[in-house]
């Protein structure tokens, strides 16, 4: 038989094909799965899913050497008596051992004091399980990786405008004429965000990126707006100036859909200072804003309840209640406020041109301005006002991590929701749009518990492990202020920490602060590199002892499904499955896979049986819930309530009869119904029968405006999406804020911060964005350290996971430090040479690349790509440990100490988003007698029983062995 | 006659490289399979891809374009690689103009890759013949595929549908439209191999603002300055009649 | 280029064998108008052999270089079109020419063909479409490397003019070691050709490092990926642990490398030959003769490399920087 290619009518091998969902990001693809004899033979994108319509990644792509790799673990492990952790000896044990070992252990701290567990997850798609199974067993200690990964995006804008990027929304690039990309290089929604892209482009929309590195989607760029990092906040504060000095703004969406015509209370002595003037207050508020405010008439120059028909208030000014009391507009000091961003000043600061800054203030807002798109969709507002169309400004942005990953992120990412907002684009075509179940309320209403008492013995958590505060009395501390949680947050020292502080866990737990732990679960983080900051303390803190010999953090538990840095250091290692041997749900009670026109979810439905002894982590939740008798997880005798995972998430509602549970599609007992309805038996078959996802299209009218859409909202609260039925008005000025500043004033009653944080708190939490130098700059002799040092995402891997990937390390086998050609020159660095990065924390050897597509002021480099030698089961010589470098060395996961010897993390000090992008650099050439590998280097990991030999070579052919 | 063929939108290649990971996943079990890799977990991995994705950049900072440039076998019209090859193992289709190696003739001699300019040919170091991109030959006649998917495997990936595919030949399909409308061209002409694959090149949208734009009646700041105090002072007013 | 030491010793080795050939046939041409001393026909057998043999190790050499010599057999099929595919005709071609033409002459086997009333007419005829055929390798081979236009470092015909006279040089310098024990007499005659031929050749190659040294590259980034900006650098290749693109079309070593390379073989093959020919013929030294030769094929080993390593492949372009 010829093995010539031209061979055309030969029948292609794929005798099965399957459907399920991608997991080698986040994003979440829709995928075929073609298999040959049972071996995988060929993934595409599948052209009937909603996200990717087809296409599919270098990652996704890339999927058989993931499912086929060395470094997958195939065994329970445990660690060698004797064995040093991070040393990676471990024996097999059977998983009878592993859950007997578990439950013992977990049923004695529950029984005791549950807080001393503490599970923390990674890029976990699962969080509607592990927040459920954190709550029951009645841990406080239980977040997923956002706090570390972009809170600040999801706080920044959820406090703004109900709803953010990434999962919540997006920017309507079908629609949009000019679109402006902040701080992204490539992100969870990238695919969609490709094609979107791509499309955009090639209908004549104008794409600006504005980033101090010029990869990915920047590249694409009319125009690159090169920024010195961390500054994004004074961009935006500037841009709001001009927007609102030339009257470029949406009057009549500010006025009608913002709280910007609200008159705010200005009488300095008053413990109402800065808050809303109200005329009545209702007797119980839910977490909504109720209609209750006052605007300033500017016919009959009086004041007047807001929304009150045909009345046209003013949106600027200063005006004085009968009473008195002087009040100005929230726009009126937002005007104020910004008086000072001039382009002028912002240009000093970005390093962007002053003609450049208001040229970009100009193209928004003369295109926002004149080239309205309206379409013949009608709706109702929740004012019951009819209109005859939607109307949009066609100015969209984007902004991820190169915004929120600074300790000024929450402001910047304040100040572009209000950007936003001032160029009336929320919701409406051609700007940002929701994706279900955004928009939600400001802020949404899940809480945590208030303190202590919420933790208790032998009970769930008496609120959730995480929320959303509202004020000051929504945080989780104790009677002196103290956080309750092991990460602080909800805390006054970040109390706006939506995400939790995954960054500070094993700091805070090894020094005690604010109290010790038993046992810490990790799944699929790799918090022992590229997941934490500071990663050669952080790893010797996994290793410390006490005086006693005993481990300062007792027992580690990590759950994942390849050998990763972390996995050395656990006492206990739980085999995951890959994606393609799992059950999974992106379910409508975690972040679903949403479009702007309506609710999707989507599952994983398995492909292939799992390899070896691997067991998904859901079936270990439930299976743990079950021996530890969690009341989800068993019947009122104390039975066994779910067979596994699948049967779980058929069967589990979020209350009794509830008729809501981890999937919206197909519910009801035939699969009738959508979004509400009883258990359905078939409901996997039905996913599989279509493609695995479910999709809800919005009747027309329902897609846009939904803050204040009565149809959308109304429907939203029928379907079990939102509490109330009530309007999301955008917080150009932040009420919630100004609470804790009032708190921190101590002008208001209630909770106050311990006296050494009130200053911080006042500080931070201002209605108003504003503009300060991100924390560790203002500690930093900038003359000794004077660069940012930035990492990037690799479109072709994602964090740690893919080095393992013997097609993508191909591609990222290790990283350069890429720096300007002119900051090289100054250092007299060439191309090539091995240099040191080194911060106040650290320092780190590496290799420079030079480069004309990075601002000077920064040095930046792939994020990831270097790994500790030995793990993911390479050779210890392998490039990535060898030539690949690890910036993390010179990351601080704390701010130095103060002087009464407190330590804060190095993070926002609103939302404790870990400030990654912050550190302050210097770099000078190696001495030429240094070797040319990277420092630190750590003692190699060897490979853990049950796992596949390293090949020395692949010569892949699904089905048959050539 | 028909030229098949690829044109590679350089305006929206954002360089994510799944055009070459679905290449070498489709490609390593299909006809053209398997596919080497050397060393995949230890030092300087290697393998053999059809299809890579550089990174340029053009111009100094601030002024500077990053460029990412797809680059695989171009289908030349006059292809330089088949007439050297002394087993006939290389050859061009005539009935789409694909040019292929018949891995059974090769005999290894690497003749071929030396005769094209572009390095479009990856010798295979564990079959020891010349490989090269088939447009996935065994792909885009294959009837078991949906029609609209029987298109080669970086086709579909593409999430930026960079790659269009088709006759270069039918001035009415869509790459010669592409490659007329979007000012098309190929890769080092000079040698008059005549590639088919064409690539179009980045295009600028720009915006013009005019001073008049930015003075408006309608400006709503004119809705806040009206509320002034009235003046007591006398003015012309209270004297003419 | 890479240089591949199975091709290095296969033009090698066949440029003596030729060269020995075409030495042993003039020889005897001359010898049959009487312009030189005759020889047995053992003589012209032996040499005829042992050229046979140059050609043989060549061939063996180039198995080498292939992925699969089992298939070697095939590449015989395009010569309309490929000099490869010619060359691999030519060679065993001339080999069977050698072959008989060592026959022939074993044999002693004469006829009046042509009715000149000569000796030598069979071995003359064999001999002659030997060297034709011998010429027409030269060609072959020369044509390998002159016909590839985009690498314009071989795409001259001073390509093959120079595998010829390289080729025949090292032949005359071997049949100057061989008759130096075999044929003295005819020594000078060998010694002083291939003294012409080293000078000649010389000349050829002199020419061809003139001519490369000033070579204006058509091909450069800027048409390679079709950007007209003065300032294209590559930042990425796409794969950071080497490929056949990388392996392949470099010599992988420094400037300075290749610049001592060009001087040794320069010295090597050229003036320390020519001396040792000049030593022989003037102290009548076989020892000097089978140095020259020794001394020659070293330094051919070496132009052959360099010759490999200093055609720049205009893919490179593509693949300059790990990134």
């Amino acid at each position: 038989m010829s093995n010539s290619p031209d061979t055309a009518d030969s029948p292609a091998p794929h005798e099965d094909v399957r459907n399920t969902t991608c997991y080698m990001c986040a994003c979440r693809c829709g995928i075929r799965v073609h298999l040959k004899n049972g071996e995988v033979r060929f993934i595409e994108g599948n052209p009937d899913h909603p996200l990717n319509q087809g296409v599919l990644c270098a990652k996704g792509s890339s999927g058989i050497m993931k499912q086929y790799s060395p470094a997958r673990l195939t065994k329970p492990l445990r660690r060698k008596q004797g064995a040093e952790r991070g040393a990676g000896e471990f024996e097999a044990i059977s998983w009878d051992e592993a859950f007997a070992i578990l439950e013992e252990r977990l049923a004695k701290i529950r029984a005791t004091d549950p807080k001393k567990f503490a599970l923390f997850t990674g890029r976990d798609q699962m969080q509607a399980l592990t927040g459920l199974f954190a709550r029951q067993y009645g841990t406080p200690n239980y977040a997923a990786h956002g706090g570390f990964c972009s809170v600040n995006l999801a706080a920044g804008l959820i406090y703004t405008i109900g709803g953010s990027y990434w999962e919540f929304g997006g920017p309507d690039l079908d629609r949009a004429k000019l679109f402006v990309m902040l701080g992204t290089a490539e992100d969870h929604h990238s695919n969609p965000m490709k094609i979107a892209l791509a499309k955009f482009k090639r209908n004549g929309g104008r794409f600006i990126s504005v980033n101090p590195v010029r990869t990915g989607y920047s590249a694409i760029a009319d125009e690159w707006i090169p920024i010195k990092p961390g500054t994004d906040g004074a961009l935006l504060l500037a841009l709001i100036h001009e927007i609102i000095k030339q009257g470029l703004y949406d009057r009549d969406f500010l006025v009608k859909y913002s709280n910007s015509a609200e008159l705010v209370n200005q009488d300095f002595k008053s413990p109402e200072c800065g808050m809303f003037v109200r005329f009545e207050v209702p007797p119980e508020e839910g977490c909504f804003d109720p209609q209750n405010k006052l605007w300033w008439d500017r016919e009959m120059d009086r004041p007047v309840s807001t929304m009150t028909p045909g009345v046209d208030p003013y949106l600027m000014g200063e005006f004085k209640l009968p009473d008195g009391t002087k009040v100005k507009t929230a726009f009126q000091l937002l005007k104020e406020r910004v008086a000072e961003y001039t382009p002028e000043w912002a240009a000093g600061i970005t390093g962007i041109p002053t003609e450049t800054i208001v040229r970009l203030a100009h193209e928004m807002g003369v295109t926002a301005r004149d080239q309205k798109i309206e379409l013949p969709i009608a709706w109702t507002d929740v004012w019951e006002n009819e209109h005859q169309s939607v109307t949009g400004n066609p100015v969209a942005f984007h902004a991820m991590r190169g915004l929120a990953a600074h300790s000024n992120g929450f402001h910047t990412i304040r100040a572009l929701g209000i950007l936003m907002s001032l160029l009336g684009t929320i919701d409406r075509p051609g700007g940002f749009r929701h994706k279900a179940p955004f928009p939600r309320p400001i802020p949404p209403c899940p809480k945590t518990p208030k303190g202590p008492e919420g933790v208790r013995p032998d009970m769930p958590l008496d609120g959730m492990p995480l929320g959303w505060p509202a004020d000051p009395d929504d945080l989780f501390v104790d009677d002196e202020g103290k956080p309750v949680r092991i990460d602080k947050a909800f805390s006054w020292e970040y109390p706006l920490s939506v995400h939790g502080l995954m960054h500070n866990v094993i700091t805070n737990a090894w020094r005690g602060d604010p109290y010790k732990i038993d046992t810490l679960m990790i799944f699929m983080a790799n918090m022992a590199w590229n997941s934490t900051m500071n990663a050669v303390e952080v790893r010797k803190m996994l290793n410390d002892k006490e005086e006693d010999g005993s481990y300062k953090i007792p027992f580690i538990v990590v759950a994942d499904a390849f050998q990763s840095e972390m996995t050395a250091f656990a006492d206990l290692v739980l085999p995951d499955t890959t994606y393609l041997e799992r059950h999974d749900v992106m379910s409508m009670l975690d972040r679903p896979i949403s479009e702007f026109d309506g609710p999707v979810d989507s599952v994983r439905i398995p492909v292939l049986p799992p390899t070896g002894e691997c067991k998904p982590f859901q079936e270990v939740l439930i299976e743990l819930g079950t021996r530890l008798k969690l009341p989800a997880f068993v019947d009122k005798d104390g039975k066994r309530k779910y067979r596994d995972y699948p049967d779980f998430v058929v069967n589990f509602e979020t209350a009794p009869n509830s008729g809501m549970g981890f999937l919206a599609g197909w519910r009801g007992k035939g699969g009738e119904k959508s979004m509400k309805g009883e258990p359905n038996p078939n409901q996997w078959q039905m996913y599989e029968q279509n493609n695995c996802v479910f999709q809800y299209h919005l009747p027309k009218s329902y897609q846009y405006m939904r803050n204040w859409n009565q149809g959308y909202l109304q429907w939203a609260q029928a379907h079990g999406m939102t509490r109330h039925a009530e309007p999301i008005n955008i917080h150009i000025y932040s009420e919630v804020l100004q609470k804790f500043r009032l708190a921190a004033q101590g002008k208001s009653q209630g909770r106050r911060p311990p006296e050494h944080l009130k200053k911080r708190v006042e500080t931070y939490f201002d209605p108003l964005p504003f503009y300060y130098e991100p924390l560790e700059a203002s500690l930093t002799d900038k003359h000794k350290y004077p660069l940012n040092a930035i990492t990037q995402r690799p479109m072709a891997m994602y964090h740690s996971w893919d080095s393992q990937n013997a097609w993508l390390r191909q591609i990222h086998t290790y990283n350069y430090l890429y720096l300007n050609s002119k900051t090289a020159a100054a250092q007299g660095i060439a191309d090539d040479d091995w240099l040191w990065v080194e911060s106040q924390w650290g320092k780190v050897r590496c290799m420079a690349r030079l480069s004309e597509a990075v601002e000077p002021g920064t040095v930046w480099t792939w994020n990831a790509i270097g790994k500790a030698s030995g793990a993911w089961n390479l050779a210890p010589e392998a490039n990535e440990s060898r030539q690949g470098f690890l910036l993390n060395h010179v990351i601080s996961e704390e701010l130095p100490p103060n002087p009464a010897g407190e330590h804060v993390s190095n993070s926002d000090p609103v939302t404790g988003q870990a400030a990654w992008y912050d550190v302050r650099v210097r770099i000078y050439k190696a001495g030429a007698d240094e070797p040319h590998e990277t420092s630190p280097q750590f003692a190699a990991l060897k490979p853990y029983p049950g796992q596949g030999k390293r090949k020395s070579f692949w010569n892949f052919f699904a089905g048959r062995r050539p | 006659m028909t030229q098949l063929a690829l044109v590679i939108d350089l305006n929206v290649c954002v360089g994510c490289h799944a055009c070459v990971t679905s290449c070498k996943q489709w490609n390593t079990s299909g006809q053209a399979g398997p596919l080497f890799d050397d060393h995949p977990y230890d030092k300087d991995p290697t393998g053999t891809f059809f299809n890579r994705v550089q990174t340029y950049e053009i111009g100094e900072f601030p002024n500077t374009e990053t460029l990412h440039f797809p680059k695989s076998c171009l289908h030349c019209e006059e292809p330089p690689c088949v007439p050297v090859c002394p087993t006939g193992a290389s050859y061009k289709r005539k009935e789409d103009g694909i040019v292929l190696v018949d891995y059974d003739k090769c005999i290894g001699c690497k003749y071929c890759s030396w005769a094209c300019p572009y390095g479009a040919r990856e010798f295979d170091e564990k079959q020891k013949v010349m490989k090269k991109c088939t447009l996935c030959v065994d792909r885009i006649y294959d009837q078991s595929i949906p029609e609209d998917r029987r298109k080669p495997a970086c086709v579909i990936s593409c999430p930026t549908s960079a790659r269009l595919f088709g006759d270069v030949h039918d001035p009415e399909s869509e790459v010669s439209i592409a490659i007329r409308e979007g000012g098309g061209y190929q890769l080092m002409p000079e040698w008059g191999s005549k590639p088919a694959n064409h690539y179009l090149p980045r295009r600028k949208t720009k915006m013009r603002i005019h001073e008049d734009e930015l003075v408006r009646a309608d400006n709503p700041l004119k809705k806040e300055d009206i509320r002034k105090e009235k003046s007591t002072d006398v003015t012309l007013d209270d004297w003419l009649m | 280029m890479h240089p591949a030491f199975s091709v290095i010793f296969l033009t090698t080795l066949i440029g003596v064998g030729q060269g020995l050939f075409l030495a042993l046939f003039s020889s005897q041409t001359y010898s049959i108008v009487n312009v030189l001393p005759a020889q047995p026909g053992g003589y012209y057998a032996l040499g005829g052999l042992i050229a046979l043999g140059f050609l043989a190790a060549g061939l063996v050499a180039s198995f080498f270089h292939l992925g699969h010599p089992e298939r070697a057999w095939r590449s015989a099929s395009q010569w309309r079109t490929s000099w490869l595919s010619r060359e691999v005709i030519a060679l065993p071609l001339v080999m069977g020419l050698l072959f008989l033409y060592a026959v022939v002459n074993w044999l002693e086997l004469d006829a009046d063909l042509f009715g000149w009333r000569l000796h030598g007419q069979v071995p003359l005829i064999v001999g002659a479409l030997g060297a034709a055929a011998t010429l027409g390798l030269f060609l072959c081979t020369g044509m390998i490397y002159g016909a590839v236009k985009f690498l314009q470092t071989w795409a001259t015909p001073l390509t093959v003019l120079n595998y010829f006279l390289l080729g025949s040089a090292s032949g005359f310098v071997f049949a100057a070691a061989y008759a130096a024990f075999k044929a003295p007499n005819v020594v000078e005659f060998y010694a002083a050709w291939a003294m012409v031929l080293i000078v000649a050749a010389f000349a050829g190659r002199a020419a061809a490092l003139l001519r490369n040294a000033r070579i204006k590259q058509v091909a450069n980034l800027q048409t390679a990926i079709g950007i007209r900006h003065s300032k294209v650098q590559q930042r990425a290749m796409g794969f950071m642990g080497g490929s056949y693109n990388t392996r392949e079309y470099r010599h992988g070593k420094g400037l300075a490398f290749l610049k001592s390379v060009k001087w040794i073989f320069l010295a090597l093959v050229f003036p320390i030959p020519f001396l040792l020919l000049w030593l022989g013929l003037a102290l009548g030294s076989s020892t000097a003769y089978v140095a020259a030769f020794a001394v020659q094929y070293v330094g051919l080993l070496f132009e052959r490399w360099f010759f490999f390593a200093q055609a720049d492949h205009p893919q490179n372009l593509y693949y300059q920087v790990v990134g």
